[in-house]
Formats: C-alpha cells, structure tokens, sequence
C-alpha cells in the first residue's frame, strides 16, 4: 500500500518541487515577460527571461526527429504486422528492443563526432553545433518506440477485419493500407504523441550536439540550445542556491513537465481509447 | 437469368491477371521499402558500435585505462573512479527500487481493491514513466540535495535513479504476475492457504523470472543514464575512491560511501566528450564501448530471457 | 425439376486438406456446385465444413504451412483454382465471400461496397456510383441507407452490417458467392432477410452456404451436402436428403439424434 502510494509520491514531489522552485523565479520575473519575450539570458548581467527561443530549439529538433521517425516507423510497424514472416519479426524485435535501450549519451557522441561531420560533407556551410544532427540521431532513437507501439495497435485489428479484405481479392499493401492501418489510426496516433513527448524531453543528445545558445529560430541548419540543454548547462556550472539562475532551470523544467505531461495524457487516453475499440 | 457479368468476367480474365501483377508489384515495392526501414535501426546500432570501437581502441585495450583516475593529460586518464561511482550509484538504485517497485505491484494486482485509487495509482504509473529524466533531476535537485540535505552524493544518484526506474520496475512485474493464471491462485486458496500465503509462495516464485527481466531492464537503464545525474551535480573529476563499503572491524560495514562524491560512466564520457582535445574524445568514445557493452548485454539477456520464458511456460 | 442439363459451376474433384501441423481436416472430397443453384453444407461442428467452404477463396493461403491435395476445378474454364500457378487473388476476384460475423471495414458504408471495386483499381466516381446503388438494391439494404452512404458503417445494426457485407460482395460480380453461417450471428428477422437475399441473388450467381442450421438448409438450398470428419457422407438434391437420406448417419444428425 506505501509502497504503491510512492508512485503518487514521486509525482507530487515532482510538481511541488517543480512549483515551489518556480514560484521563487516569477516573483522576480513576470508571467508575460517570460511567455512573450524573444530573448534567453538569465544569466547576464542585464538578464532576459523570454523562453520562446528555448522553446524554439526544442520544437525544431522535435519536427526533424519526427520527420525521420514517423515515416520510417510507421513503415517498420506495417512491415512487421503485416508483411514480416514470423521469423523475420522474432528476429527485429528483439534488435529494435535493443536499440531502444541504448543509452543517450552513446547517442550524442554517435551525433556530434559521426553524424555532423557526415552532414557537413553534403552541407559543406553546417556549423559544428546544429540542430539537423541532433535532430536526425533523436528521431532514429524514437523509431523503435514509434515502430512497436503502431504495431501493438495493428496486430490488436482483429484478423477477421484482413480476412475480409483479402476475401475481396485485395493484395496485402492494399490490405494493410486501405484497412489495417486506418482501423488501427487512433493507436497509431498515440504512438506519434507519446514519441513526440520523448523528443521533447530527450536531452544529452542535444545538449552535445546542438550547441548552448539560445535561439529565437526554426532553421535547423543552425545552432540552438533546447530546454533541457538549457538545464544541463545551467546545472553544470556552479550556481548558487536559491538564485535567479537556479531557480529558472526549474521554471524550464515546469514548461518541459507541461509539454510532455499534456502529450502522455493525450496519448494515453488515445491508447486506452483505441484498446477499447478491439 | 443474367449470364452477362460472367461472361465478362472470363474475357477478362488475362487483364484480371495482368493487373493482379500490377498490383503485386507494390507489395514487392513495399516489402523492399519496410526492411530498408527496419534496417536502418539496425544499421545505426551497427555503425555506432563501429565507430565507437574504431575511435576508442588505443584505449579500450590498454589496462590502465580502466586503473586510472581521471587527469589533465588525456593519455593518462581513466575510469577507474567511474566504474566504482557506477557500481555504488547501482547498488544504492536497486536496493531502492527493486523492493518498493515489486511491492507496489503486488499491492496493485492483488490487493487493491478496483476504485478510483487504483486507477489514480495506475495512470501516476504510467505517466511517471514517461516522464523525461532530466525532470527526475530536478526533482533531486530541490528534494535530495537541499531540502533533505544529502549533498551531491551517491545517495543522492543512487535514489534518483531508483525512482526513475521505479515505474518499469512496477510495470514488469505486474505484467509477470497478470500472467499467472487465476487456476493457481485458486488451487492454493482451495486447500485453505491465507492471501500472503498465495502471493508468498505462488504470485511470487512464478512471477520472479518476468520480474528479474524487468529489473535488468531497469538497471540497464539507470547505468546509462546522464541527464538526471548532470542535474545533481555530480563533479566530473574525481580522483579519489569513496570510502569502501566493507571494513576489516566489526561491524564490517560502513555507510560512509553513501555520502561520498562520485562520478558515473556516462557523465565522464560526458565531460570528456565536451572537451574540445580530440584526444579526449578518444577516451570519450572507449567509455561508451564501455557502456554500450553493458546495457547491450544485460538489456540482451532480459529480452533473452523473456523471449524464453514466453516459449517455455503454457499455462 | 432437377434436371442434368443444369451446368456445373465448379467442383471439388478428391480434395484434401490439411492444416498446419497436420490434420487431416478433408478427405477426398468428390462434390459440384450447379450453377445459379444454391449448395447448403450441413453437419455437426468440427466435420470440415467450413474448411472446405474456405479452400473455394484459398482463404488457409493467408496462413503457413496449409496444404491442399486434390483439386477444385471452376467452369467453363477449367481452372483448378487450387494450381499453385493461379494467384488467389485472381480466384478471390472471381468467388467472393460473406462471413460468420459481420466484417465491415471501418470506413463508410459507401467506402465499404466500393472496396472491391477499389482494390481492383475503379476510380471513376460515376461508375462507383452506379456500382454501389446496383450492389445495396441487390442486397435489399438501399432503401435503409441511401440517404446516409457517408455514414460509418460500424452504425449499422448487425443484420444491416451482414447485408452491408453481401452488398460488398456483390459490387464486383463475382461468379460464386461463399456464405460461412452467414445469419449465426444475427436475430431471427434478419435471418430472414438474409435468407430471403440469398434466394434472390441465386439467379445471379452461384452460392455455397455452411450452415449448422438445418432448417435453413431445407429453406434455401438446392442441394445439400452432409459431411462429418472431413468426409463427405452424402450429398443430393435437398428434398431428397431431407425426406429420404440414403445413409443412417445423415438421417440421425438431420432429425437431430446427433450433433
């Protein structure tokens, strides 16, 4: 029984703390300065407290990690579901499980000393620190999520669904893309949303590899700092207690907690939802 | 009688034919296209494990890169106080999560009772575990180090991690005992056994495999983890051992090593990774054959293991 | 009435069948179908009369290992449609098949009759049209549902989705329509509807039924086939095997001493 309310524990430790810490910073920093001002620099000497650049960075290395994991996910879970022999799919499986258990930082050395120097050939003007990279080696990251949990929701449409269709004489892609997929959409979806919600909270691969600026842009080719990157910095470095500086590293953090809390609930219930359906 | 779509049908027959092929070309397109798609994953795993081993081998072989303690000089650094920090951060993580996740499951699944709380508790689960880890940082930030005053300490990282894999814990083995079927259960109520003593001697012994499975999983992640430990502050360069925890005297234990300072693997890879001396990121990349060895080979056992049990055990 | 200058549409011709693993689920069967006529297959559960109504679509192909023996030969053409040769999309495209339970897509009931027509590459929206309007009438469901085709089909009650399932069956015009207990699932006034559809649709096409409903054997079929164990026991002209079965086994099961 205690030890079940440690889960309700943890997140209400999570949100007061979060809270708390947080409440310090907007007596200094004004709501609407913080959700409207373009620039990050809390800690200057003349410090701005605008988190849109951070969120900027955070939002452009997301759509590029999507742009790589959605199409090549979704793809790898109709291959799996429908097309894969039963040797093929006990053989991946276990390989994607690995690749998702690989440890990020592996992933960020894998961005900025393989993955940019790659990207700098074809884009000979590609700085050092970007987002491109970043973003490409998180959306791979997020492809065996994305992948297994679209598969779960097609295997979950029910065979009798198939039969039907390839009683009609269809061929498997069209079975698979004419009424498995559509019959498993919402499930997919929260695949999307839940890896979208990973993206979004990734952090070591950005903070090496997509540099430490903030960056009021959407232009992945450039250099920006993310949210969390923001908070590794800040925690790296040697801020006092219960300063300005260290009590914003919370307030970013508050704003990560929002966005990915809002999207797990989403998904979830779009998951649930779809559960329910079959 | 209307003999003429049958009619029909059979002077088209070629053209049915030929645009079966047509359409069949697409699923040999696709299947193409889907391995491409799941190569690439693997493809990844390969090429960063490559180049990791490429990039990191002067090191990897040389046996004082695993005696020595971080320095200035790149060639003479190494990890040995990162592999100690490891292994005690771990210790202090499993003790930590593995009883309250296995109870907390055991409380959902058997003795809670199906109410509002429960589902309260269940979607808390759920969401704890997406939760990105750098807010478990923060979290021991504010909670760990200042207000309970534990410091930067392997305690601190150690709990940290703990909570953090405390919902895959819970989850895998809740699975392991759902798949136990409710026969057992009754068979051992029917010859008068109390309710712990079905979950004492049934739910757990035959869920211990799926548990095991899950814990691994769990621990595989904790070591590889950086992001919440960088939060606490961990300091990267350590050149010392924190007190050892076994002592020649009585009580041969001692807990001094909880609050020691430490580092782990992936903040050291970390620190040397963002040192702009390529000959830093040598030793950069031998930490990570270092970690990526570890987690591959215990997350390859679990997946193992589990892949196993499924195929072993019939109700 | 029954006269022999009624063609054969197809025949199974000493065919066997066995699932992955082994069983031996068919054993030699020897049976036609007659044109325009209506074949009911009767018998307890487990005989095979499913089974053998599935190797008319080359429905085991979507599942390893299954094998068949024997052949199934279609007419006039003589193909056995059974020949590994014969893609079973080709023969899918010539036998439909209507299921035990209602199996609409989750699409519009529009989308749902069109389907065939769209796996078979028809875009033309006209030509759709006319198609679907031909295959509801013919289903006997256009006058409930013509003025809601966008609708999704899952809002249909379950006697409206079977006949929605007939509907798409029927778009494509195809020579043999497969009917796996096609009313088990349904109330006893959209069974007869069903039945009564069936009777129709007789004077289109050629139509096998599994039924475990022997009333509703006697009601629609032409002819009957009582199988038990993968064996075809006896097979004739209803009236015939309802009033004087030929075999003891068939007249027990038929005045439901067994099964």
């Amino acid at each position: 029984m205690l030890a079940a309310l440690s889960a309700v524990f943890t997140t209400v430790a999570i949100v007061g703390i979060l809270l708390y810490e947080s409440y310090g910073f907007f007596e200094h920093v004004a709501l609407k300065d913080f959700l409207t001002d373009t620039v990050w620099t809390p800690l200057f000497e003349n410090p701005r407290y605008g988190i849109l650049p951070l969120v900027s960075g955070t939002l452009t290395i997301t759509g590029v990690a999507l742009m790589i994991a959605i199409p090549i996910g979704t793809i790898s879970a109709i291959y799996l579901s429908e097309f894969a022999s039963h040797k093929v799919r006990e053989t991946v499986k276990p390989i994607l499980e690995l690749l998702e258990g690989v440890p990020t930082i592996v992933f960020g050395y894998f961005a900025l000393l393989f993955i940019t120097p790659l990207l700098q050939k074809i884009f000979p003007g590609l700085p050092t620190f970007n987002m491109l990279s970043p973003g490409i080696v998180v959306g791979i990251m997020i492809i065996p999520y994305i992948a297994s949990v679209s598969e779960d929701a097609m295997r979950a449409v029910p065979m009798s669904m198939r039969e039907g269709s390839y009683a009609m004489g269809a061929t498997r892609f069209q079975t698979a893309i004419r009424v498995v997929t559509p019959a498993a959409i919402s499930g997919i979806v929260a695949a999307y949303i839940l890896g979208i919600s990973r993206a979004i909270g990734e952090t070591m691969v950005v903070a090496i590899a997509a540099g430490q600026q903030p960056n009021l842009t959407f232009n992945p080719m450039e250099s920006a700092a993310t949210i969390t990157a923001y908070i590794v910095q800040v925690a790296m470095g040697d801020l006092p207690h219960g300063s300005i500086g260290y009590q914003s590293i919370f307030a970013a953090g508050l704003v990560l907690m929002l966005m990915t809390l809002t999207l797990n609930l989403i998904g979830h219930m779009t998951r649930k939802k779809f559960s329910e359906r079959y | 009688m209307n003999p003429q779509p049958q009619a029909n049908t059979l002077k088209n027959l070629d053209e049915v034919r030929a645009m079966i092929k047509r359409h069949k070309l697409n699923d040999y397109i696709f299947s193409i296209i889907g391995l491409l798609c799941l190569m690439v994953g693997l493809l990844t795993l390969l090429t960063l494990f490559i180049d990791l081993i490429l990039s990191g081998y002067p090191k990897l072989l040389s046996a004082s890169f695993y005696t020595d303690f971080p320095s200035r000089r790149a060639d003479s650094a190494g990890l040995l106080s990162a592999l100690v920090g490891s292994s005690l951060v771990m210790l202090v993580t499993f003790f930590s999560a593995v009883p309250m996740g296995v109870m907390a499951a055991i409380y959902l699944e058997e003795y809670a009772p199906k109410n509002w709380f429960s589902d309260l508790i269940e979607i808390n689960v759920s969401n704890l575990a997406a939760v990105p880890s750098i807010i478990y940082g923060l979290l021991a930030l504010g909670l760990f180090v200042y207000i309970l005053d534990f410091g930067q300490s392997i305690l601190t990282a150690g709990l940290t991690l703990g909570l953090l894999i405390l919902p895959v814990v819970i989850v895998a083995t809740r699975e392991a005992i759902r798949s136990i079927p409710i026969a057992i259960r009754e068979a051992a109520y029917a010859v008068g056994a109390t309710k712990w003593q079905v979950v004492y001697d049934h739910v757990i012994k035959y869920s211990f495999g799926g548990i095991l499975t899950g814990v691994i999983i769990g621990m595989a992640r904790a070591i590889g983890e950086t992001a919440p430990i960088i939060t606490i502050g961990a300091l990267t360069f350590i050149a010392f051992l924190p007190p050892s925890p076994i002592t020649t005297a009585a009580p041969f234990l001692n807990f001094e090593w909880l609050s020691s300072g430490f580092t782990v693997l992936p903040i050291q890879m970390f620190s040397w990774l963002s040192r702009p001396s390529e000959a830093f990121h040598v030793n950069a990349a031998a930490a990570g054959v270092v970690i990526i060895l570890v987690t591959l080979l215990m997350n390859g056992f679990a997946i193992r293991m589990r892949y196993k049990m499924r195929k072993n055990i019939k109700w | 009435m029954m006269t022999t200058t009624t063609p054969v549409k197809a025949e199974a011709r000493n065919l066997s069948f066995f699932y992955n693993g082994g069983n031996h689920a068919l054993k030699g069967v020897n049976m036609p179908l007659y044109e325009n006529k209506i074949t009911a297959l009767i018998g307890p559960s487990g005989c095979g009369k499913s089974t053998f109504l599935r190797c008319f679509n080359r429905m085991h192909d979507l599942y390893p290992g299954n094998k068949y023996e024997g052949q199934i030969v279609m007419h006039p053409d003589n193909t056995n449609i059974l020949e590994k040769s014969v893609d079973p999309i080709e023969v899918r495209m010539r036998i439909s098949m209507v299921f035990q339970k209602p199996n609409p897509f989750p699409k519009s009931i529009y989308e749902n009759v069109a389907y065939g027509l769209r796996v078979r590459g028809e875009n033309n929206k006209r030509m759709l049209d006319d198609k679907v309007e031909e295959a509801l009438k013919g289903a006997a469901l256009w006058n409930e549902v013509k003025d809601r085709q966008q609708d999704l089909a899952f809002n249909l009650s379950g006697g409206q989705q079977q006949r929605l399932c007939i509907a798409r069956a029927l778009a494509t015009d195809p020579e043999i329509m497969l009917f796996d207990e096609p009313t088990s699932a349904l109330d006893p006034i959209a069974t007869a509807n069903i039945e009564e559809l069936m009777s129709e649709l007789k004077n289109k096409l050629t139509i096998l039924v599994v039924t475990h409903n022997m009333q509703q054997a006697a009601r629609v079929s032409d002819y009957t086939a009582y199988m038990y164990l993968g064996e075809l026991m006896e097979y004739g002209d209803t009236d015939t095997i309802f009033t004087r079965p030929t075999r003891k086994e068939t007249e027990d099961y038929i005045t439901g001493k067994f099964g």
